[in-house]
């Protein structure tokens, strides 16, 4: 038990101490146009971060690639692709719409729609039934003779 | 059926189909990204040799053989698990298993290699990690499958084990041997 608090002890050193912002260049305009494009692109190590965000060892590195292609004078779009060739569509933070994400995209707005037609069917079906019931002649002579009867 | 049995049994119905998607989900695996470089040709590299650093090996020395890139370093936890069915594969001399050694200082990837066993028929020095950028790697240990023309056919994410060696990446080496 001992030996695993250590163990545990020591993991949290491991991770605590885990890089510093390296290899941050001197120019701020070069730095704000990366992050920009870093912040479309996911870590793959650790998935739900974006690269800005990540201080993976991964991250990092794809940084200096962002910063090198950057002073090569490419595109951000240039780079995107680059990353795309590499990592896949997944690497993308907003996935372009083809057929197999078609879902991803549409799906919101089609729960949308469907939960709206329910909700319009609902109100029109309410609206009917809180109108005025109007009692035709032979129910409304019906009834009086009912009540005309004594118990 | 009638309206209110509709009614009544809607939301189980929603509700299972939303643990059938959920039940899906957890059969997948996260990690497992998609790799965009199927069927496309490896990257172009040309990288010393881990055991004779004046020697360089170039992707278009292995056009010809059908061989397993093997993404490991000495860093790496998860490639100690792989590691001894790399060994035995290689002693079966089905197919030559070339590593990458990814982001991995020389002297400590070649004292690991002393002390578990070198599979490889040669390690590639990929110090600083760019071939490993160009092949998309993110999770050491990674095994990929290239045919005689130099094109990816499979990649492993994480630990190759005898499972996988024997119900895909043999079957497909030899395939791919064949043809």
């Amino acid at each position: 038990m001992k030996l695993f608090f250590t163990a545990l002890l020591l993991c949290i050193g491991l991770t605590g101490h885990a890089k510093v912002a390296p290899n941050t260049s001197a120019d701020p305009v070069l730095e704000a146009r990366m992050m920009v494009i870093a912040e479309e692109l996911r870590c793959l190590v650790c998935q739900n971060e974006t690269i800005a965000a990540s201080h993976a060892d991964l991250a990092v590195d794809l940084k200096n690639q962002i910063r090198i292609k950057l002073t090569e004078g490419q595109s951000q779009k240039q780079i995107l692709d680059f990353m795309v060739q590499r990592y896949g569509d997944f690497v993308l933070y907003r996935p372009p719409l083809k057929t197999s994400t078609v879902l991803l995209w549409a799906g919101p707005f089609a729960l949308l729609a469907i939960a709206v037609m329910i909700l319009v069917l609902n109100v029109r079906r309410r609206r009917l039934a809180a109108l005025p019931v109007v009692l035709s002649d032979a129910d409304a002579a019906k009834a009086r003779a009912l009540l005309a009867t004594p118990p | 059926m009638n309206g209110t049995t509709v009614k009544r049994f809607l939301p189980l119905g929603i509700f299972v189909v939303l643990v059938g998607f959920l039940a899906i989900g957890l059969t997948l695996n996260p990690r497992e990204v998609p790799s965009p470089l199927i069927n496309k040709p490896v990257p172009p590299f040309k990288l010393a040799v881990l055991s004779a650093p004046d020697k360089t090996i170039a992707a278009q020395d292995m056009l010809g053989k059908v061989w397993l890139l093997n993404v490991w370093a000495s860093w790496c936890v998860a490639c100690r698990i792989e590691h001894p069915h790399l060994v035995d594969l290689a002693k079966t001399n089905q197919v030559p298993i070339y590593g990458l050694n990814y982001k991995d200082k020389s002297a400590a990837a070649i004292a690991w290699l002393a002390n578990f066993g070198n599979p490889y028929t040669a390690s590639l020095v990929d110090a600083d990690g760019l071939v490993g950028i160009d092949l998309g790697v993110y999770g050491v240990p990674e095994t990929f499958v290239v045919d005689k023309q130099g094109v990816i056919r499979y990649k492993q994410i994480g630990p190759v084990t005898p499972e996988v060696l024997r119900d895909t990446i043999l079957p497909l080496v030899k395939k791919l041997s064949a043809g």
